[in-house]
C-alpha cells in the first residue's frame, strides 16, 4: 500500500544547466530535512509563506548560498509541508543537494508525485489533476491555456453549474411524485423546458469544444500527399521553414517515425510521414507510394493534396479528390506552381482549388488555410474546452439523457419516467465529477416547500 | 419457567409483530414480550397504511412472506392506489383502516402460530456476556434467556410527552416509558440521541359538520397489499374521508400559545421529522401560506373517533381547541383527547450490520423506531429482516440482506446503515434510484422465490406467483405475436386522437403508445380478445406495464450495472483507514466507523464525498 508518511524530494525546473534550479521537497520531514544541512535562520520557527536566505552545507562544506521557500501544511501545493530550495543552476550544485536531501531522509519523487499527494490531500479534483497532467505536458499556448483554465476549476466549475440546477429541477419533479397527496403548488414545466434547453446548449458546447480541445492537446495530423514532382518536399520545408527541416534530419533518428512540427497561431500540427516525402519513396516507386499515401491519409486529420497546376488530368484528379471526400477526412485541394506561365486554371470545377507557389509565399497561405480547417476559424480558449475524451464521451451521454428527457415531456411521459432520464444525465455528469447523493434532492424540497400532514 | 428461546422480541409493535412472526413462521420458537397485551401492533398515529414509497414496502413484506399486508387488507376500510396518473414506479396502494380491528386480527395471527409465547411485562435490561446477548431481565426481576434478542422499544425509551408547558414521562399517552436499557446500552458504548415526533388531536366525530369539507371516496376497485387472494372489502362498502383547510384566523391563535409551545421554549430537544411538522411549525416556517390542509379520517367501522392528520401540534390543549374550532366543519368540535409531541431515546443506526444486528453486541438486534425511523410500514420491514436474520443466525445460516436493486426494504436499511438519520427517517421514492424496478405490482416476482427459498413465503404463495409469472409470459408472447391491420383499429385511433397505422401493426408495439392500454386494444382487436380474454386482470396488467416502461426498465437495469461496479470492489475487512491522512478527517472517522464491505458502500456513506472515493480507489491500487 501507498504510504504518505515520507518526504519527497524533486527538481521542479528542467534539468541541465540553467541560472537557477529549484529543489522542492513536500512531506512530514521536509523542514526538518533542510534544517539539517542548512545554515541560517531555524526554518521551522519561521511563519509559513516566508523567504529566508542561507546557505547549504555538507558538514562544514559549503555547498551553495541558496533562498528557501516556506510552506506549511495545509497550505501548500500538496497539503503537506513544502519547502522550496532556489539554489545555482549548475548540474553539480541540484544533484549535491539532492543527494544531501536524500541522505537526510527524503526520497526521490515518482513522477507525477506531487500532484498525486495534491490530489490526494483534497488540494485538487480529479479534473484539476487531469489538467496538471496537460499543462505539464502542454506543447503550445492552446494546450497551456486550456489547462490552466482547468487547472483553475473552470470546466468542473461550468459542470457543477448544470448539474446545480439540474438537482434543483429533479427536486421539483420529486415533489410532485413523493408528496403529490399535499397540498403544495407544482412547478411551471415551461421553466422546466427552458433549462433544459439552456443546459443542452451549454453541453453541446463543451461536446463541440472537445474537438477544438483534442486539437489543441493532441495537435492535429496533416499528411500532404500527390503525385511525383509536384513539389510536396518544397511544399514542406516552405512550410517549416528551411533551417528546422534540415536539424530534424540529423543522422539517428529513425526515418520511419520522423513526424515534424509546426506551431500555427499557438495551435500544434504534426505532419505524418514528412520521412516518406524526403525519402520521394511517395512517389518514386508508384506502388510503395499509394500504400504510404494511403496510410497517411487514414491517420491524418486533415489532408493536403497537392497536384501540379501545369500538369494534370481533370478526370483523374476529380477522381482522386473524390476518393479522398470519401474517407470523410477534411482536406485541402492544392494546386502548385501558380507562378509558371504554363499553369492551367481550372473553371467550374466542383471543388474548391488553392492554388498556390510553394517556391514564393504560397507556404503562408496554406498555414492559414490548416489552420482555419483545423479551427474552423474559431480559436477562443478563454472559455472552458473539453481536452479528455472521457469527459467528451461521458458529456454525449448527458445530452442523450437531455434530449430524451425533452421528449418525454413532449410525449407526456409520466414525470417519475422523466426523472429517470434526469437522473441518468446527472449520472454521467458525476461520472466527471463526483456523485450526487438523493439527499440533495430532499434537502432541497424541505428548505422550499411546506411539506407534511 | 422460561425455556430458552431462540429469539426474543421486546416490543409488540409494527417491528415487533412482524419479527416474531416471521422468525417463528421459519421455526423458531419465540417469546414476545409486551408491556400490555391490549395494545399488541397498535396504530399510534394515523389509522392508515401504505401510501407512496410505504405502500410499495408492505407490499415487499407480503412478498417475502410477511403478515403486515395480509393484516391491512383484513381491516381495511378504504383503499386508494396514490399516484395512478404517473408512471407504474410511483402506484402506491394507501389504505384507512379501523384501528382496533388491526391491532385485533395481528393478535390473532400472532396467537394462530404455535411457536410464539407471550409474556407481559416491561424488559429493564440485556443480559450480556463477553459482548453476546444472552437474554433480558423483566420489571419483574425475572431473567429470560434467548439465543437472540430483538428490540422493538418504538418510542418508549425514556419517552417524555409534551403538551404545552405540562411534561410528563410516557411511551405513549396514557402508557408508561421503558427506562433502564438506554442506559445499560451507553455504558456497553452505544452512542444514543433523541427525536421527538407528534400526533394530532382525536375529535368526536358526532360534533363535525361534513357537509362544510370535501368528501374523499375510496377507489373503484380495490387491489390491496397482499399477494395472496384475501378477501377484501367491496368497494361499495368503503368509507370516505373528508378534506378541509385551516385558515389565518386559525394560525393567528395557534401563535398566541407559542410562547407555552414546548418546542419553541428549548424544552424539547430531539429533532422532528420535517416532512412530518407540527401545525405550529409549518405556520412558522412558511408564513406566506394563509392555509394548510387536514384530511379528517375515520378510525374505524363502529367508533365516531376521528384523525386530523396535518393537525400535529403540542401546543397547550386550550390553544388546539380554539384553534380547531375555526376550522370549517368544526365549529362546535369536541375533543377525546389533544394532540401531543413526544421525545424519545433512538441509537444512530450506523452502529448496526447490513443485518440490523448491533456491532457491538452479538446476536442483538434492533428494528423500527429505536433505529430513527419514523412510520408503520418503515417499522414492519424492519422487524421483518430482523427477524429473518435472528433465525437465519439461530440455524447458523447465512444472512439475507436485500440491495438496494432489489427492494425499498434494501434502501431503507442501506441508508440506515451507512448514511444514520438526524431526523425520524421516512421513506420516498426519490430515495430509491431504481424506483422503475421496485415498483408495488412486481414485488412477489423480485422477491417471493427469496422468501420461499428461505422458508418463510409459503408453498402457495410461490405457486401463486409462478402461476402468474408464466401467465405474464404467455400474454407477452400473443402481444408480439398478434398483428392488427389499419381498417380494424384505425377508427379507434382516430377516435383518440392517435394516428392511424398504415400497414399490419404489431400488437405490442400499439400498446408503447401514450394513453393505450392493453384493456384497449382488447376491446378493439377481436384476436387479441380472444386469445387473452381468460388471463386474471393483474397478469394482464403486469405483462401491460412490463411492455409499456420496457425502455425505461432497461434503463435503469443498465444504471444497476454501472453502480454494481463499485458494490463489487471489495474493501478488505482489515483496511486501516486511521494512516490514510489523505481522507478528509470526517471521512476516515465515518469510514472507520461503519466499516463498509464495497467501494459502492464506502460512496454512500454521509460525509465521504466522491474525492474521498477517488481515493480510496487509488489506494485499492485501481
Amino acid at each position: 500500500m501507498y504510504v504518505t508518511s515520507n518526504t519527497i524530494v524533486a527538481l521542479a525546473t528542467p534539468s541541465g544547466e540553467g541560472a537557477i534550479g529549484i529543489i522542492r521537497l513536500s512531506g512530514a520531514e521536509a523542514i526538518s530535512i533542510v534544517q539539517k544541512i542548512w545554515k541560517g535562520k531555524k526554518i521551522f520557527e519561521q511563519k509559513t509563506h516566508t523567504l529566508h536566505f542561507g546557505r547549504i552545507v555538507s558538514g562544514t562544506t559549503i555547498i551553495d548560498e541558496v533562498v528557501v521557500s516556506l510552506y506549511q501544511n495545509p497550505r501548500s501545493y500538496t497539503g503537506e509541508d513544502v519547502v522550496e530550495i532556489s539554489c545555482h543552476g549548475s548540474q553539480y550544485i541540484v544533484e549535491k543537494i539532492m543527494v544531501l536531501c536524500a541522505e537526510n531522509g527524503a526520497v526521490y519523487a515518482k513522477p507525477g508525485e506531487f500532484t498525486q499527494r495534491a490530489f490526494l490531500n483534497g488540494k485538487l479534483d480529479l479534473t484539476q489533476a487531469e489538467a496538471v497532467a496537460d499543462l505539464i505536458a502542454s506543447q503550445s499556448s492552446a494546450a497551456h491555456h486550456a489547462a490552466i483554465h482547468n487547472l483553475r476549476g473552470g470546466f468542473s466549475h461550468d459542470l457543477k453549474a448544470i448539474r446545480e440546477e439540474l438537482i434543483k429541477f429533479s427536486a421539483l419533479i420529486e415533489l410532485e411524485l413523493d408528496f403529490s397527496q399535499e397540498d403544495v403548488e407544482f412547478a411551471n414545466r415551461s421553466q422546466f423546458l427552458s433549462l433544459i434547453e439552456n443546459s443542452k446548449f451549454k453541453i453541446q458546447n463543451l461536446i463541440d469544444s472537445f474537438r477544438l480541445g483534442n486539437v489543441i492537446k493532441q495537435g492535429v495530423k496533416v499528411a500532404i500527399i500527390g503525385k511525383p514532382n509536384v513539389g510536396k518536399s518544397t511544399l514542406l520545408n516552405a512550410l517549416l521553414n528551411e533551417e528546422r527541416a534540415i536539424v530534424s534530419e540529423i543522422a539517428g533518428t529513425t526515418r520511419d517515425t520522423i513526424e515534424e512540427t509546426l506551431n500555427i497561431s499557438g495551435i500544434l500540427f504534426r505532419l505524418i510521414d514528412t520521412a516518406g516525402i524526403r525519402e520521394h519513396t511517395l512517389d518514386v516507386i508508384e506502388s510503395i507510394g499509394i500504400e504510404r499515401s494511403k496510410k497517411a491519409m487514414l491517420e491524418a486529420d486533415i489532408v493536403v493534396y497537392l497536384f501540379d497546376l501545369t500538369n494534370f488530368d481533370e478526370q483523374e484528379l476529380l477522381n482522386t479528390i473524390k476518393e479522398i471526400q470519401q474517407s470523410g477526412k477534411t482536406f485541402l485541394v492544392v494546386g502548385n506552381k501558380a507562378d509558371l506561365a504554363a499553369h492551367k486554371v481550372l473553371s467550374s470545377f466542383p471543388f474548391e482549388i488553392m492554388s498556390l507557389s510553394a517556391k514564393n509565399e504560397g507556404a503562408q497561405f496554406l498555414r492559414e488555410a490548416i489552420f482555419q480547417k483545423a479551427t474552423d476559424g474559431k480559436l477562443n480558449t478563454e472559455g472552458t474546452i473539453i481536452t479528455n475524451a472521457r469527459h467528451c464521451a461521458a458529456l454525449k451521454e448527458v445530452l442523450q439523457s437531455l434530449l430524451d428527457v425533452q421528449s418525454g415531456f413532449d410525449n407526456k411521459i409520466p414525470s417519475d419516467l422523466v426523472a429517470l432520464d434526469i437522473r441518468r444525465c446527472l449520472y454521467f455528469l458525476g461520472e466527471i465529477t463526483g456523485e450526487i447523493t438523493n439527499e440533495d434532492k430532499l434537502d432541497y424540497i424541505f428548505s422550499k416547500f411546506c411539506i407534511g400532514k | 419457567m422460561f425455556n430458552v428461546y431462540d429469539v426474543i422480541v421486546v416490543g409488540a409493535g409494527h417491528a415487533g409483530c412482524e419479527a416474531a412472526a416471521a422468525a417463528a413462521n421459519m421455526g423458531s420458537s419465540v417469546l414476545l414480550i409486551t408491556m400490555n397485551m391490549q395494545t399488541i401492533a397498535q396504530m399510534s398515529c394515523n389509522p392508515a397504511m401504505g401510501g407512496i414509497a410505504k405502500g410499495q414496502i408492505v407490499r415487499e413484506i407480503d412478498a417475502l412472506g410477511g403478515t403486515s399486508g395480509i393484516i391491512t387488507d383484513l381491516s381495511t376500510i378504504q383503499f386508494r392506489m396514490l399516484n395512478r396518473s404517473k408512471g407504474p414506479g410511483m402506484w402506491s396502494p394507501r389504505s384507512q383502516n379501523d384501528r382496533e380491528m388491526f391491532a385485533n386480527t395481528w393478535r390473532e395471527k400472532l396467537e394462530s402460530i404455535p411457536n410464539v409465547d407471550f409474556w407481559q411485562d416491561v424488559v429493564k435490561g440485556l443480559i450480556v456476556s463477553r459482548e453476546t446477548v444472552k437474554g433480558v431481565v423483566t420489571g419483574m426481576g425475572i431473567e429470560i434467556f434467548g439465543k437472540t434478542v430483538i428490540l422493538t422499544n418504538g418510542t418508549f425509551l425514556n419517552g417524555v410527552i409534551h403538551i404545552g408547558e405540562k411534561q410528563f414521562g410516557g411511551g405513549r399517552i396514557g402508557e408508561k416509558n421503558a427506562t433502564g436499557i438506554t442506559e445499560q446500552l451507553v455504558g456497553f458504548g452505544f452512542e444514543t440521541a433523541r427525536l421527538k415526533t407528534g400526533t394530532p388531536p382525536r375529535i368526536d366525530g358526532r360534533s363535525l359538520d361534513y357537509s362544510k369539507m370535501e368528501v374523499q371516496e375510496g377507489d373503484d376497485e380495490v387491489v390491496g397489499f397482499s399477494y395472496l387472494p384475501i378477501k377484501k372489502i367491496k368497494p361499495e362498502q368503503q368509507k370516505c374521508c373528508w378534506i378541509t383547510y385551516t385558515s389565518s384566523v386559525v394560525h393567528e391563535i395557534l401563535q398566541t400559545g407559542f410562547e407555552k409551545s414546548p418546542m419553541y421554549q428549548g424544552r424539547i430537544k430531539g429533532s422532528g421529522p420535517r416532512y412530518c411538522p407540527s401545525i405550529e411549525d409549518k405556520i412558522n416556517r412558511f408564513a406566506e401560506r394563509d392555509r394548510h390542509q387536514l384530511f379528517v379520517e375515520p378510525e374505524g367501522w363502529n367508533t365516531v373517533e376521528i384523525y386530523v392528520n396535518g393537525f400535529s401540534t403540542s401546543l397547550p390543549e386550550d390553544v388546539q381547541f380554539k384553534a380547531l374550532r375555526m376550522v370549517p366543519g368544526f365549529e362546535n368540535c369536541k375533543f377525546f383527547r389533544p394532540g401531543y409531541a413526544i421525545e424519545y431515546d433512538y441509537f444512530p443506526p450506523t452502529q448496526l450490520k447490513f443485518t440490523l444486528e448491533t456491532k457491538l453486541i452479538k446476536n442483538l438486534f434492533f428494528a423500527g423506531q429505536i433505529n430513527g425511523t419514523t412510520g408503520y410500514e418503515e417499522a414492519a420491514c424492519q422487524g421483518l429482516m430482523a427477524g429473518i436474520n435472528a433465525h437465519r443466525s439461530v440455524i447458523e445460516q447465512e444472512p439475507v440482506v436485500l440491495k438496494r436493486s432489489d427492494a425499498y426494504i434494501g434502501v431503507l436499511i442501506d441508508d440506515l446503515i451507512n448514511k444514520g438519520t438526524d431526523e425520524p427517517y421516512r421513506m420516498f421514492t426519490s430515495r430509491a434510484e431504481y424506483r422503475t424496478l421496485l415498483r408495488q405490482d412486481n414485488g412477489d416476482l423480485r422477491l417471493t422465490e427469496l422468501g420461499h427459498k428461505i422458508g418463510l413465503a409459503t408453498d402457495e404463495r410461490l405457486r401463486i406467483m409462478e402461476e402468474k409469472n408464466k401467465q405474464v409470459c404467455s400474454i407477452k408472447q400473443s402481444l408480439s405475436e398478434i398483428s392488427v391491420s389499419p381498417e380494424t383499429i384505425n377508427d379507434y385511433l382516430l377516435s383518440i386522437d392517435s394516428s392511424p397505422i398504415s400497414e399490419k401493426y404489431k400488437t405490442e408495439k400499439l400498446l408503447l403508445r401514450p394513453g393505450i392500454s392493453i384493456e384497449d386494444l382488447m376491446n378493439n382487436i377481436p384476436d387479441l380478445i380472444s386469445s387473452l380474454k381468460d388471463f386474471p386482470r393483474l397478469a394482464l396488467e403486469q405483462a401491460e406495464i412490463q411492455t409499456k416502461y420496457e425502455v425505461y426498465i432497461e434503463k435503469e437495469k443498465e444504471l444497476v450495472k454501472k453502480m454494481a461496479g463499485l458494490e463489487d470492489l471489495i474493501i478488505p475487512e482489515s483496511f486501516n483507514y486511521s494512516k490514510l491522512t489523505a481522507l478528509s478527517t470526517e471521512a476516515r472517522q465515518k469510514l472507520d466507523k461503519i466499516r463498509p464491505q464495497t467501494l459502492g458502500q464506502a460512496s454512500r456513506i454521509s460525509g465521504v464525498n466522491p474525492s474521498d472515493v477517488q481515493i480510496l480507489m487509488v489506494f485499492m491500487g485501481r
